[in-house]
Formats: C-alpha cells, sequence, structure tokens
C-alpha cells in the first residue's frame, strides 16, 4: 500500500530561481535561506520517497480567470515549466505519476471535494522551485502531482476546507494499492504582501505561531477566514493554506524535524518545515 | 454563510468585483507570458492595448506604469507582476513604489521585519 513518508513545506518566491540560476546559493543575502535545505535533502536521501503530491497556487501560467478553479489535480503524464513573462530559466519537465493521480481524482471526488482534473498542466515556480530546493540535481527522483489551490481570486477555499482536502488527499493515498513512498510539499507563504500602500507587510509572529501549530495544534488556522488570513499574513500570505493542506494529509501526531525561517527573501518571511509521523 | 468583508488597510481583496472590473487589463497581462506578446506590446503599446480592450483608466495606468493606478483600475498582483516583468521591475521595485519610498528604504523595511 501506498504511505505518505513525511510533508516539506517551503517558500516559493520566483527570486530563488534567479538565485539558484546564478548560482548564488552562498552569497550573504540568500545563505540564511539555502542553509535550510541541507538538513531536508539528507532525510530524502535516507527515506527516497517515490512520489511527491505537491500543493500549490498557480500564479497565472495555467490558470487565467476565464476558468479559475477553486481546487484542481493534475492528471498529466508530464508537467512542464514554461516561461512566466520574467525570464527565469525554464526548469526541466517532470514525469507525472497517472496511476496515482486519477486514483486520488476519484477518491476525492467520490469524498465530495469537486476537483477539476487536468490532463494538461504547466507548472510554475510555486511548483518547480521547491523541488529545485529539495532536488538541486534536478534530475528529478520522484514522479510528481500537482494539487491546485486558488489563491488569486476571492473567495479562497477556507482553511477549514483545505484542512479537509488535505485529510481526504491522506486517506486517498494510504488506499492506494501500489507500494509506494509518498512525500508531500506544500509551498509558498509565509507572510507576504505584494500589493497596494500594504506591500512588504510580514508578521513574523504569526509566522512562528503557524509554524508551531502544525506540530502542536494542526487545525488552529481553520479558524479564520480568508480576509482573516489576509489581515493576519498579507494577500500573498494567504499560500499558507498550500502548508496546511499538506500538513493535514498526516493523520495522527507529527515530529517536527527541521525548521528554518529566515526575513527576508525578496518581500517575504521564507520558511521551510520537515515533519514525519511521531514514532 | 456571509464571508465577513473586513476592512484591511492599504489592501484591495481581489473579488469577484475587482475580477470584473478588470478583466481586459488582466487578459492582456496574462498574455506577457509569451515573449512575443511582450514584444508585440513593446512594439506598439496603444495598438496592443487597443487589441485587449482596455479602458480609459486602464490605458492611462499601463502608460503611467504606475502600480497603485494598475491596482484600482482592477490590476491583479500576480498578473501585473509580468507587466512588471517587461521593464525588469522587481518586487522592491514595486513595493516602494506603492509604499512612496526609496528601495533601499523598503528593504531596510523588510529586513526590519525580521528582527
Amino acid at each position: 500500500m501506498a504511505k505518505i513518508v513525511g510533508v516539506v513545506t517551503t517558500s516559493h518566491v520566483p527570486a530563488i530561481g534567479g538565485a539558484i540560476h546564478k548560482g548564488l546559493q552562498t552569497d550573504a543575502y540568500w545563505k540564511p535561506f539555502f542553509d535550510g535545505f541541507p538538513p531536508v535533502r539528507e532525510w530524502l536521501a535516507k527515506v527516497r520517497p517515490d512520489v511527491a503530491i505537491v500543493v500549490n497556487n498557480d500564479h497565472g501560467l495555467n490558470f487565467f480567470l476565464d476558468k479559475m478553479p477553486t481546487f484542481a489535480i493534475g492528471t498529466a503524464p508530464e508537467y512542464k515549466n514554461a516561461d512566466e513573462g520574467w525570464g527565469i530559466p525554464v526548469l526541466p519537465s517532470f514525469k507525472g505519476n497517472e496511476d496515482l493521480s486519477w486514483h486520488l481524482a476519484e477518491s476525492l471526488i467520490g469524498d465530495e471535494f469537486d476537483m477539476v482534473t487536468c490532463q494538461e498542466m504547466v507548472v510554475d515556480h510555486a511548483f518547480t522551485l521547491p523541488l529545485a530546493l529539495l532536488y538541486p540535481d534536478m534530475n528529478w527522483p520522484v514522479s510528481v502531482i500537482p494539487i491546485n489551490i486558488n489563491t488569486v481570486l476571492f473567495p479562497t477555499p477556507s482553511a477549514k476546507r483545505c484542512y479537509k482536502l488535505g485529510q481526504a488527499i491522506g486517506r486517498a493515498v494510504e488506499a492506494f494499492d501500489q507500494d509506494l513512498k509518498v512525500l508531500v510539499i506544500g509551498t509558498g507563504g509565509l507572510s507576504h504582501q505584494l500589493e497596494g500602500e500594504r506591500a512588504g507587510f510580514i508578521n513574523k509572529e504569526f509566522d512562528i505561531k503557524f509554524m508551531d501549530s502544525l506540530t502542536t495544534d494542526p487545525q488552529w488556522a481553520t479558524q479564520y477566514t480568508d480576509r482573516e488570513l489576509v489581515a493576519h499574513t498579507g494577500t500573498q500570505g494567504i499560500e499558507l493554506l498550500n502548508w496546511l493542506t499538506a500538513r493535514a494529509t498526516m493523520s495522527g501526531k507529527v515530529t517536527e524535524l527541521h525548521r528554518n525561517f529566515h526575513i527576508p527573501i525578496s518581500n517575504t518571511a521564507a520558511a521551510t518545515m520537515l515533519l514525519e509521523h511521531a514514532v | 454563510m456571509k464571508s465577513p468583508h473586513i476592512n484591511i488597510p492599504g489592501t484591495t481583496i481581489f473579488d469577484g468585483s475587482e475580477a470584473r472590473r478588470g478583466y481586459a487589463l488582466n487578459k492582456m497581462c496574462y498574455s506577457f507570458n509569451e515573449k512575443a506578446s511582450r514584444d508585440e506590446f513593446l512594439k506598439d503599446e496603444d495598438a496592443y492595448c487597443a487589441k485587449y480592450g482596455l479602458n480609459a483608466q486602464q490605458r492611462a495606468a499601463v502608460a503611467a506604469k504606475n502600480v497603485l493606478q494598475l491596482l484600482a483600475a482592477g490590476g491583479n498582483a500576480y498578473y501585473l507582476a509580468k507587466f512588471g516583468g517587461i521593464f525588469g521591475l522587481d518586487m522592491q521595485d514595486i513595493g516602494a513604489q506603492q509604499t512612496g519610498v526609496s528601495k533601499d528604504e523598503f528593504k531596510a523595511k523588510l529586513v526590519a521585519a525580521g528582527k
């Protein structure tokens, strides 16, 4: 049977792509962020996941406002990265896992989560950069499944709903009859706001509370509406919904194996966490 | 259930009403994913804006490259970022412009948020 081996959450600021491309990982500005990854990579080398389910939000590469799904799942054999308009180098394509994708789609829809299924999907920095941070040689050892959550157009799904989606993904994975080690990645956040007179808003205290809650009280963030989350974490800080969904795929107690938190990377409070089932 | 529409200073929530107002502008910005579209825009800005049916407010905001005006015209941050990219503006340039400070001051504010 398939098994979720752990959850990794990390920020996905586009500038990270530029830093990787220019080899700035040890540069004074970038080092505190990139230093957060060696412990995660060591864990990955030990655990060796077969599949990564990547909970992320498209930023207007695959989806536009003509059709904006609240929840979508990739069911494609392959996912390509593409030009997002500002010249981040395009990363190598990713192999999908159609068997598990379709199983998830069927199981989630059966579980009353009406996912939009996508047999073609291009993936943007929210998807590619976390994988490039985990596997810097970009010779991807995992097949992938994107789960997309709308954070562009309000209302977004509620934190409560995202948590339940995560739980449903967890149940679906555990019921899949192939012997697979599944890593769940939640990308984006933490607090940041790009637009308006409030641009540059960061809330360190809330971010720390949120990160703590993922192990001590995982449903803590579900008390907030989408707009309350914007008030606390900024218009793009709401990407923490991806983290929350990823966390919720693991039932029972979890252990925090690693955390890195650095302010700022670009306009963002950048963070990385690694969670595993508690033994 | 009615969603509580709390007021967040300096922030426009991009909801259905903004999406309705901003559709043409956002659709044009979405097209900037393609290099050919960016080139076409740079070659003839007027013609490109006309092709997407921008209204006068949107056209003026594009001409001014003013992010607050673009937001006021219904623009969404994610699509506007692609517009900013044409001119090589990064998020600190955009943040500084919107908050009326220099780029260095804006960056210092971000650093201070981490203390």
